[in-house]
């Protein structure tokens, strides 16, 4: 089992919600964030061009079992890529190994529970 | 002994507040005694007191009317405020420039040409022009019926104003600023001012259907114009799929609130008069929303078992718009029906909106459209008395019918090509990657909410 956490263009999450329910990963956890990398942007205030220090991204977590995470990184990458080469800015995806899962609900734990 | 300095304090306070209120009394004793004597001008007392013999300025109505010139303003930050909190955070600056920008764009026609051609001397009855109006020149020390003319043009302004800028709900989230500035300065031109001077202004309209303060140049003209924009540029991307949820009902409610409290400058002031007409148009503004609020909890409470603050506000709306083009002539009793009816009508109309899949994003039509079209029909039953003596009930309705068909047709047609051609030449769409950002983003270049972004 492992925990793929994203950091992805906010406006590309629809496409990716909608990449990772093409291949049958429906349970996901969002949060909107912030950070940065690399990339620059710049807003416009009353004329004034302002670089801000930290970039609105959005945080996706999906946990999954080993045969779905090639598939998974996958579809991030497709789908949160801008255009064909690529963006600086387009994110980050992190894999985790996932000691355990449980269920709340009815307490399965493991494999059955992702 | 601190319970003595304590009583001590409240006491003195006491005195005071009551020394205030004498004051007060007897301020508005004098204000009374001096409206009562204003009546007669030809005492010496009051020349010092109000106005001069022979003074031509109606001021108590040039008061009014300055007071409706400003509460109409007020509907526009008003409606940026409703219309800005029920999109997504990402469209919250882009939603409410659009309210914003009409206020300047059409400030700036109306006191060029709009003015001139809405109430200029009518050409065959179907568009005004007088060149003394023209940049309002001539009208600069104009006195009409008693109060300056530059008040009349004003306020006339403002309905010029703050009707493009209801279009905007309909195709909400999703166009591109420069085309939009545009398209409404367009719309401005070519549609409300011809429609405004047919029906107020002394066109081939004037005079036959009952349009208080604007059912059909307004809310009917806007209404379907946004019914067109919202067809024409189809759905936002993801509609009706996604959900899409406002980013911040609590402005959306303090906008409706500031639309309430305006609108009795709207329809009050569309006496032009400061008499019983303003009275009576008041009390039926306030009944009409009221009960347009009442009814739509009460079929939300039984339809969905519960009220929303959304739906609250949709019933206002649909009870101040069902009252507009009525408001001076029906009874309290009639603003109760109309506004119930309003609110019963737009709620059938949002439900069959979903059925039919089109996006008219803020309900532009769904309320505006279809409760202004309830209040110039329904009006018919409940008139006070009919203005032209000896008409008969059916001729009326036709008149009113007459009036909606004719608005909503003009308007239809005339926006459509509007969009075609703003559409094709500067782009009226916004392109998928801007609407996935977001136009605040995309076009404005700036956010909404600063807490999201911890700089």
């Amino acid at each position: 089992m492992k925990l793929i956490i994203a950091i992805i263009q906010p406006e590309k999450l629809e496409e990716v919600r909608q990449a990772l329910i093409d291949c049958d990963i429906s349970r996901v956890t969002v949060s909107r964030v912030t950070g940065h990398g690399q990339q620059q942007d710049i807003d416009l205030y009353r004329g004034q061009e302002i670089t801000p220090d930290l970039l609105p991204k959005t945080r996706i977590e999906v946990a999954v079992n080993d045969a779905f995470v090639e598939p998974a990184i996958d579809a991030i990458i497709q789908s949160a890529r801008d255009s064909e080469s690529g963006k600086i800015g387009d994110g980050k995806i992190f894999v985790l190994p996932m000691e355990q899962c449980i269920r709340i609900r009815t307490g399965e734990r493991g494999g059955e529970a992702v | 002994m601190t319970g003595q300095l304590h009583s001590r304090g409240k006491s003195w306070r006491g005195i005071v507040s009551r020394m205030s209120i004498l004051a007060l009394l007897g301020l508005c004793v004098s204000q009374a005694w001096a409206q009562g004597t204003s009546q007669a001008p030809q005492t010496a007392m009051t020349a010092a007191v109000t106005t001069a013999p022979g003074d031509p300025i109606d001021h108590a109505t040039t008061v009014w009317m300055l007071i409706s010139t400003g509460l109409v303003l007020l509907m526009i930050p008003g409606l940026a405020m409703f219309y800005g909190g029920l999109v997504r955070t990402k469209n919250v600056i882009g939603t409410m420039m659009h309210s914003f920008a009409a206020m300047a764009i059409i400030g700036v026609i109306w006191a060029l040409c709009g003015y001139a051609m809405t109430f200029g001397t009518s050409w065959h009855g179907i568009i005004g022009w007088d060149q003394s109006k023209f940049m309002l020149m001539g009208v600069d020390d104009a006195l009409m019926d008693g109060i300056p003319e530059l008040v009349f043009a004003m306020f006339q302004g403002k309905f010029a104003m703050i009707t493009p800028a209801l279009i905007a709900g309909a195709f909400a989230e999703r166009v591109r600023f420069r085309g939009y500035c545009v398209f409404i300065a367009l719309w401005s031109l070519l549609i409300y001012n011809p429609l405004a001077h047919w029906i107020w202004g002394g066109g081939w309209l004037t005079g036959r259907a009952i349009d208080f303060a604007g059912g059909t140049v307004i809310h009917i003209s806007a209404g379907v114009a946004g019914l067109v924009a919202a067809i024409y540029l189809g759905p936002r991307r993801g509609y009706p799929k996604t959900a899409m949820h406002p980013n911040n009902l609590v402005m959306t409610l303090m906008g409706a609130g500031l639309l309430w409290v305006g609108w009795f400058g709207f329809n009050a002031g569309s006496s032009v008069s400061s008499g019983l007409q303003t009275a009576q148009a008041l009390t039926v503004t306030q009944i009409a929303a009221a009960t347009g609020a009442c009814v739509w909890m009460l079929i939300e409470g039984f339809h969905l078992k519960k009220a929303t603050s959304l739906g609250f506000v949709s019933g206002m709306l649909a009870g101040l718009v069902a009252i507009t083009p009525a408001a001076g002539d029906v009874h309290p009793a009639g603003a109760l029906a109309l506004g119930a009816l309003g609110a019963v009508i737009c709620y059938g109309a949002i439900i069959l909106k979903s059925k039919l899949g089109y996006d008219d994003t803020l309900d532009v039509f769904g309320i505006h459209g279809v409760a202004g079209i309830v209040g110039a029909l329904g009006l018919t039953f409940f008139l006070r008395s009919e203005p032209i003596e000896g008409l008969a009930m059916a001729t009326r309705f036709w008149y009113q019918l007459e009036g909606v068909l004719v608005s909503a047709a003009y308007s239809a047609v005339v926006t459509l090509i509007l969009l075609v051609i703003v559409d094709k030449t500067l782009g009226l769409k916004l392109s998928v990657q801007g609407e996935m950002a977001g136009m605040d983003h995309d076009q404005h270049g700036e956010h909404g909410y600063g807490l999201l972004n911890l700089n």
